[in-house]
């Protein structure tokens, strides 16, 4: 008896399921948003929380290479400006954190997944930042390549996605236009400095390609999250965008693509590009890249390091809600 | 008998957009607000969606205090795009 009522309930609730998936289906099919409190399919969340979870990780991370060089900043002009940018990444992943936690994730699972490897970050970030060059070279191309993968999350179909991605592009754009200042002003300056902004676009051009992710016959997911409108564009339709406005900007800074294989293909009205190191890719991925160990043993002793001043705070807090009560 | 709490009303006017505080309403519990806030703001379609929240579980920044808590933004204008000079011919930057 039990058994069978079990299983009756059982059906019902998959035929509920069945009926609620096709609503889901169509609304977002439709363009419509998904807001917290609506029925999502459990791998609509899933994914939703990994991806945002893992945006989140990169800002966070993000701040690390550019902290390299805060204290090195040439001037008092480039060490403010990298100081805000630094904080709006930090602010980009706060944004993040708190979009993927309407979606029942903790803050501290979310931390957890960083720091055990769980949960992986934008690859670009295990390279290192060798010198001041590279803070221009991040701000054009990496920041660069993050506008356009972020331009169309704005339309994403989660609501507070979304919402968080219009904040972020919006603060993004100083970003992109102070790098490429800073390597204006070094391709323009002495023939060390001209040398030092090569060198920097020649380390940094490869890994900003992959910032796009696989290529799209190797990214199994891509096409659900194209039907549920979490992402709206493919990795190669971005990374073609990307190699197409940028070479020009390369050009207009007279510094030279390290690609023998880029050519101007007029058929395609886009650039050809020579193939990237997915190996390479791979490894980093992998937790394999220049310095990952380093990256992750920053955040961790970080967070380690300062329990002491969220302990600090809350006891604090609840002595003052007791001095009141008194 | 004692004034019915008071309630601060949100409305989201639709999907994707956030919800926006529009007013207040009193009511004696949570269920009663958001009935009372649908009656009192959303009457000609306005929303589809309502948040009440007590109102005395909101803790507001003191206007008085509003020029030196605002004051760190003031003379930072490296944060807008417009404060790099980046030549017209450059595209897509």
């Amino acid at each position: 008896m039990y058994t069978v009522e079990l299983s009756k309930r059982h059906e019902t609730e998959i035929a509920e399921d069945a009926g609620r998936r096709a609503a889901f289906e169509s609304r977002v099919a439709a363009d419509e948003f998904i807001e917290p409190k609506d029925w999502m399919p459990e791998a609509y969340r899933k994914t939703l929380i990994r991806q945002i979870s893992q945006h989140a990780h990169s800002e966070i991370v993000g701040m690390l290479p550019e902290g390299n060089w805060l204290t090195r900043a040439p001037s008092l002009r480039r060490k403010a400006i990298l100081l805000a940018k630094i904080q709006d990444e930090c602010g980009h992943g706060l944004y993040l954190y708190a979009a993927a936690e309407t979606l029942g994730a903790s803050r501290d699972e979310m931390t957890e997944a960083l720091h055990s490897g769980a949960a992986k970050y934008s690859s670009i970030f295990n390279y290192p930042t060798l010198t001041w060059a590279d803070m221009g070279a991040i701000g054009w191309l990496v920041d660069g390549a993050a506008i356009l993968n972020q331009v169309p999350l704005q339309r994403t179909s989660y609501g507070p996605y979304a919402r968080a991605m219009v904040r972020i592009c919006k603060e993004e754009s100083f970003h992109q236009r102070q790098g490429y200042e800073a390597m204006m002003q070094l391709a323009n300056g002495t023939k060390a400095q001209r040398r030092m902004a090569q060198d920097a676009l020649n380390r940094f051009w490869w890994p900003a390609l992959m910032m796009f992710g696989p290529p799209d016959e190797s990214s199994p997911n891509s096409e659900r999250s194209m039907r549920w409108r979490i992402k709206r564009d493919t990795n190669d339709e971005l990374r073609q965008k990307f190699v197409d406005v940028s070479v020009p900007q390369a050009e207009a800074l007279g510094l030279s693509i390290p690609d023998p294989d880029l050519k101007w293909n007029d058929e395609r009205g886009s650039y050809d590009y020579g193939t990237i190191d997915w190996e390479e890719f791979y490894a980093v991925v992998r937790g394999e890249g220049p310095v990952a160990k380093e990256r992750i043993k920053a955040r961790v002793d970080a967070w380690e390091g300062n329990a002491w001043v969220r302990e600090a705070a809350m006891a604090h807090e609840a002595k003052r809600a007791a001095r009141k009560a008194a | 008998m004692s004034e019915l709490p008071l309630w601060e009303v949100f409305v989201r006017a639709k999907g994707g957009l956030s919800h926006r505080h529009v007013g207040s309403v009193h009511a004696a519990g949570p269920r009663m607000a958001v009935e009372a806030a649908r009656d009192v703001y959303t009457r000609r379609m306005e929303g589809v969606s309502l948040w009440v929240v007590p109102s005395d579980s909101i803790t507001a920044s003191d206007p008085g205090e509003g020029a030196s808590l605002f004051e760190p933004a003031a003379d930072k204008v490296y944060r807008h795009p417009t404060f790099y000079v980046v030549p017209d011919n450059i595209k897509h930057i």
